[in-house]
């Protein structure tokens, strides 16, 4: 009685562990399902491709792309716009909406910043100078974002230039979504600021520090002066220097 | 009467015993670790590309930032493969005779997909969601390992439930700051404590993940 009992649970235990053997072989049909992921291959279709590129002139529902300035950079009359379309910059913009509007410019600006790193850097490097690594790689060299015509164009210009492309720059608006080319177009102008910016305009704190790093530096402030830009506060070719 | 079994029947029916115990769980456990193993979850698994795309180089050694390329990674469920036309960027002009990107530019002229293998493939039951996780504070890292030193691309994570779970269960021993999300070799700083400073991130980002079925199966 007792020898039948130990063998059969004997029997058992090899069954179970041989079948848990077993288990760890197998491919669940659930695994692969009859569905297809983003990007999947699919042998339906000649090109192999199963998501399927928008028939020329369709507009998705909610992509109808009524606000010229906001998609473009340009305005009515086809040239760059000098005003931010900030209404619909709210609208866009996650949480913006309840904002007001010197939060809006922040959150715009910090946007502006990231996407600038992400998107801009390579080429025009984080100064702006256009000495990113892809341009030191080989790649024709972007104008500085500091010379005078681009410190005198209005936003919708750089916006303009994302969306459409501008000499070897491909158009960014596959990567980059308007409102986040307004951002940068933002950050573009405060990196501009930053580089540009007269002594007399700073406000009263940041003249005080910047004297004091004068004092701290002389010989290197003796450079910039030579430099013959003025009173114009001018770090960005040290500062791409150092890159 | 003669003797059925001989004496050597003895020794078989006492290692029989043993055997029969060991060799179940030996073999249950077997059966555990290879399920567990790379043979099962392809962890480490380096997969034949048609073009030997390196992230080591484009974002350790130029910069290149994770986004550049996944650019859907904070806004859907799918961080987004680039499109040749990103590759084009700037290999129309660097690298623009390489044999090595000849698929990449072959695929631009005859406008024809690259067709990649997938690293990261998770079974068509799980619903994992990339910018939930972006957005609360899990870096790439995290999940993807040292995707910056990966010349060749590898999954670093078995990505099994368990693995998932580890983290649902105790998020703040692998949040971050929402900042540094992108950045490869961040850490807590030594002069802090991380579990304390992760229990303040779970507590500012209202980190609430779930472990019921329907979070990751639907």
């Amino acid at each position: 009685m007792r020898t039948e009992t130990k063998h059969t649970a004997a029997v058992y235990a090899l069954a179970l562990s041989a079948l848990l053997l077993l288990a760890t072989a197998c491919r669940q049909d659930m695994h692969d399902q009859a569905k297809y992921e983003p990007l999947e291959a699919s042998s339906f279709y000649a090109n192999g491709m199963a998501s399927r590129p928008l028939i020329a002139n369709t507009v998705p529902r909610g992509f109808l792309r009524e606000d010229t300035v906001l998609f473009t950079g340009l305005d009515a009359a086809g040239s760059p716009a000098a005003i931010y379309p900030q209404a619909s910059l709210a609208e866009r913009i996650p949480g913006a909406g309840e904002m007001s509007e010197k939060e809006l410019w922040g959150l715009l600006l910090k946007r502006g910043e990231t996407r600038y790193g992400m998107f801009c850097t390579p080429c025009h490097d984080p100064v702006g100078t256009g000495r990113g690594m892809i341009v030191q790689r080989g790649f024709k060299s972007p104008p500085s974002l500091h010379e005078e015509r681009l410190r005198e164009s209005p936003p919708g210009y750089f916006v303009n230039v994302m969306t459409e492309g501008f000499g070897q720059m491909s158009s960014y608006a596959p990567l980059v979504s308007p409102e986040d080319r307004w951002a940068i177009a933002a950050y573009i102008q405060a990196l501009q600021l930053s580089q540009h910016v007269r002594l007399a305009e700073l406000p009263a704190e940041l003249v005080h520090s910047f004297g004091e790093a004068q004092n701290e530096a002389p010989a290197d402030a003796a450079e910039h002066g030579s430099e013959g830009h003025g009173e114009e506060v001018s770090h960005g070719a040290d500062q791409s220097g150092e890159i | 009467m003669a003797q059925i079994f001989s004496r050597g029947a003895n020794a078989f029916a006492r290692s029989s015993l043993v055997i029969g115990l060991l060799l179940p769980a030996g073999l249950f456990l077997t059966a555990l670790k290879l399920d567990r193993s790379p043979l099962q979850t392809d962890q480490g698994v380096v997969l034949a590309q048609p073009v030997p795309f390196s992230h080591d180089h484009h974002t350790a050694v130029l910069g290149i930032h994770c986004g550049y390329c996944h650019t859907s990674v904070e806004k859907s469920a799918f961080a987004g493969l680039p499109p040749t036309e990103t590759c084009m960027n700037c290999h129309k002009q660097i690298w623009k005779d390489s044999p090595t990107l000849e698929p990449v530019r072959a695929s631009f002229r005859n406008n024809e997909p690259i067709q990649w293998n997938r690293v990261h493939d998770l079974p068509d039951y799980v619903y994992f969601n990339h910018s939930i996780h972006i957005a609360k504070g899990v870096g790439c890292e995290t999940c993807h390992g040292p995707v910056n030193e990966m010349p060749l691309m590898y999954q670093a994570k078995s990505l099994q439930m368990q693995w998932c779970l580890d983290c649902h269960r105790a998020p703040e021993k692998f949040v971050r700051p929402k900042d540094e999300v992108y950045n490869m070799d961040w850490e807590w700083g030594s002069d802090v404590d991380p579990l304390e400073e992760g229990k303040k991130l779970v507590e500012a980002y209202d980190i609430r993940p779930q472990d019921t079925c329907s979070t990751c199966h639907r």
